[in-house]
């Protein structure tokens, strides 16, 4: 008999870090350090006994850690709420990793341009970290990030060492007084980068509303719809393709996304 | 093994000795002229000759409310144990539409990920198939190319009167059949269960007529996307999901923690759910990704006729009328929108 497909994995929270008021980073290891087994952009379910589970992406590289990975999490429901009360050394329950990943293989050899938007940061964090770890592989690397406001800036000790890395820019939809930078919504960073249409693959990951627009930028730069890379977000209940919530007409996003070319979901209407 | 044949009376005596040997579900009365499969205490209460079941025999396969996992609680700790409910049971009685949509299902959870809770629960299940000798004014099954299946049974009866033609569909059914009094059928009983599948064409009402075939309607339904047909009718939906509820083909499924008082262990816990419920395909920070009762009602529908062909290989509706007994403002009756569909709408 194989086991449950819906019996979690022990795993350790070895360090909590606390971004603002909504968002806290998670260093995660399985039992015995056993590693993960993901790739750049794929999710896991997240459970806490008691409470429920939560689909939550995975926010490092595998280039990264080799016995652990990241969770960055938004308290926004019951079990990223009891998760956000937990502790170093406290324990979980895990279950995946599910999922498409960011075709890193596909891409090599191209620049690459990420576009992240607010906590899209934490599942590009994972994509843009393998592109650091393997800068030979690839061409030059961008990465915008836009967020609501300068406190919601996350990581930012992290961005300030992708400077030294990548090409970064970021704006704020609103700025405060600590904040010098630039200004408005994520599409004001778009005439600011100079990109090759024909040898960069552009991927974006970010909140349900921002898609359109920037697709529209990436039309503008005259990037090919097959060489734009998103990751959407569903209710992912069971992460295997059978409750029925992730479905997206006839897709299910837990099994051939979250991470999606454009090309191929382009005519899927309930896709954007 | 070949076709046998048992008479009325062999066969109650039969299904007495499953009911104290195995334990049988089979069709009961409910109240008059309705008919539901539930735990038979005698064979004297079967009823072979129903026309439709309220709900469907996928409750006894997937059923309404499953435990998952049994857990303790703590921040500290991690002690979680999965459970498999996986009872031996006979099913008795399944009409040839509720076979073909078990068979879905079947797929569903073989599929992809085998899902152990299902599969373990499907093998100790044996299942006594019977041709229909009624039709509800609702059922639609056989214009559906569901009057007949060939597999997932393991004994299927067709009634001759004062007898059974018996064909096994497998060696769990013929090893269940083994300790029944029987005689090989012959050439005669052969050719009445044939004119009896032939009879079966009569038995869906007239004005049960479907105006497309089964080939046709994946691109019926996916050339009607923008249709006005879904708002004109989910205008008056309630969002319910009673149509989920009574499907054979429906399968989606909600988890839910039950803690104890204690608060110190539970159990995770697999419930029915439906498309056609508001917060379906709600997310955590309340986007909501098909918010509009309109794409809801159209989501269902296109699962039956469109999507789920990619995923099983088949029409996910049989035809067995049951949404359409159920639905109160009346607006999901499939026969009703495919034929205004074909219309032209």
């Amino acid at each position: 008999m194989t086991e449950s497909l819906y019996l979690p994995k022990q795993a350790k929270i070895k360090s909590v870090a606390t971004l603002n008021t909504t968002e806290k980073f998670f260093e995660i290891e399985l039992d015995g350090g056993k590693p993960l087994g993901h790739k750049p952009g794929q999710f896991v379910e997240v459970s806490v006994f008691g409470v429920g589970e939560a689909p939550i992406s995975i926010s490092s590289s595998p280039s990264r850690k080799k016995n652990g990975f990241d969770l960055g999490i938004r308290k926004v429901g019951s079990v990223t709420g009891a998760v956000h009360n937990m502790k170093e050394g406290d324990v979980l329950g895990i279950r995946g990793p599910f999922g498409t990943h960011f075709p890193y293989e596909e891409i090599k050899g191209h620049d690459v341009l990420v576009v992240a938007g607010g906590i899209g940061l934490f599942p590009a964090r994972s994509i843009i970290q393998h592109l650091i770890d393997n800068k030979k592989d690839y061409g030059k690397i961008t990465v915008l990030f836009g967020a609501k406001n300068p406190s919601e800036r996350l990581l930012p000790k992290e961005l300030g060492e992708w400077k030294e890395q990548l090409e970064l820019l970021e704006t704020v939809d609103k700025a405060d007084d600590t904040w010098k930078g630039i200004v408005g919504v994520i599409t004001t960073l778009f005439p600011k980068v100079d990109i090759d249409p024909k040898r960069t693959y552009a991927i974006i990951v970010g909140p349900p509303i921002m898609y359109k627009f920037v697709l529209i930028e990436c039309k503008k730069k005259d990037i090919a719809d097959s060489k734009i890379i998103i990751s959407l977000e569903r209710r992912m209940k069971c992460g295997v393709g059978k409750c029925g919530h992730c479905q997206m007409n006839g897709l299910y996003v837990c099994q051939c996304g979250p991470v999606y070319k454009y090309s191929d979901i382009k005519d899927v209407r309930e896709a954007l | 093994m070949k076709p046998k044949i048992i008479t009325k009376n062999d066969f109650g005596a039969w299904v007495d000795s499953l009911i104290k040997k195995v334990g049988v579900v089979g069709v009961k009365e409910k109240e008059a002229g309705k008919f539901h499969f539930a735990p038979l205490e005698t064979a004297a209460e079967l009823r072979l000759d129903y026309d439709v079941t309220i709900t469907p025999p996928k409750k006894f396969i997937q059923p309404p409310k499953e435990i998952l996992l049994m857990f303790e609680i703590g921040n500290d700790k991690f002690k979680a144990k999965a459970v498999i409910e996986a009872k031996e049971l006979v099913l008795l009685g399944v009409h040839p539409y509720d076979m073909k949509a078990i068979n879905q299902m079947d797929k569903v959870f073989t599929d992809d990920n085998k899902e152990t809770n299902y599969l373990e629960r499907r093998k100790n299940i044996t299942i006594i198939g019977v041709d229909p000798v009624n039709a509800s004014k609702w059922g639609f099954w056989h214009d559906m190319g569901a009057a007949t299946v060939d597999k997932g049974f393991d004994l299927w009866l067709t009634d001759l009167g004062d007898r059974y033609y018996v064909e096994a569909g497998s060696k769990q059914g013929e090893k269940l059949l083994s300790s029944a009094k029987t005689n090989d059928a012959g050439k005669t009983d052969s050719e009445l269960q044939k004119e009896a599948r032939l009879n079966l064409k009569s038995l869906c009402k007239p004005e049960r007529k479907v105006k497309a075939t089964v080939n046709e309607l994946p691109s019926l339904f996916g050339n009607s996307y923008e249709s006005t047909v879904w708002e004109e009718h989910a205008k008056k939906c309630y969002s319910c999901g009673s149509c989920n509820l009574v499907c054979p083909t429906c399968y989606c499924f909600d988890v839910r923690e039950d803690v104890d008082i204690s608060l110190k262990s539970g159990r995770r816990i697999r419930y029915w759910d439906g498309c056609l419920l508001e917060d379906f395909a709600m997310v955590g920070h309340g986007d909501n990704f098909r918010e509009e009762r309109g794409d809801r009602f159209r989501h269902r529908l296109f699962r039956k006729y469109s999507y789920m062909v990619d995923k099983v290989g088949d029409i996910a509706c049989v035809g067995c009328g049951r949404c359409s007994s159920v639905c109160l403002p009346d607006i999901t009756d499939p026969v009703k929108i495919i034929n205004e569909l074909k219309g032209g709408k």
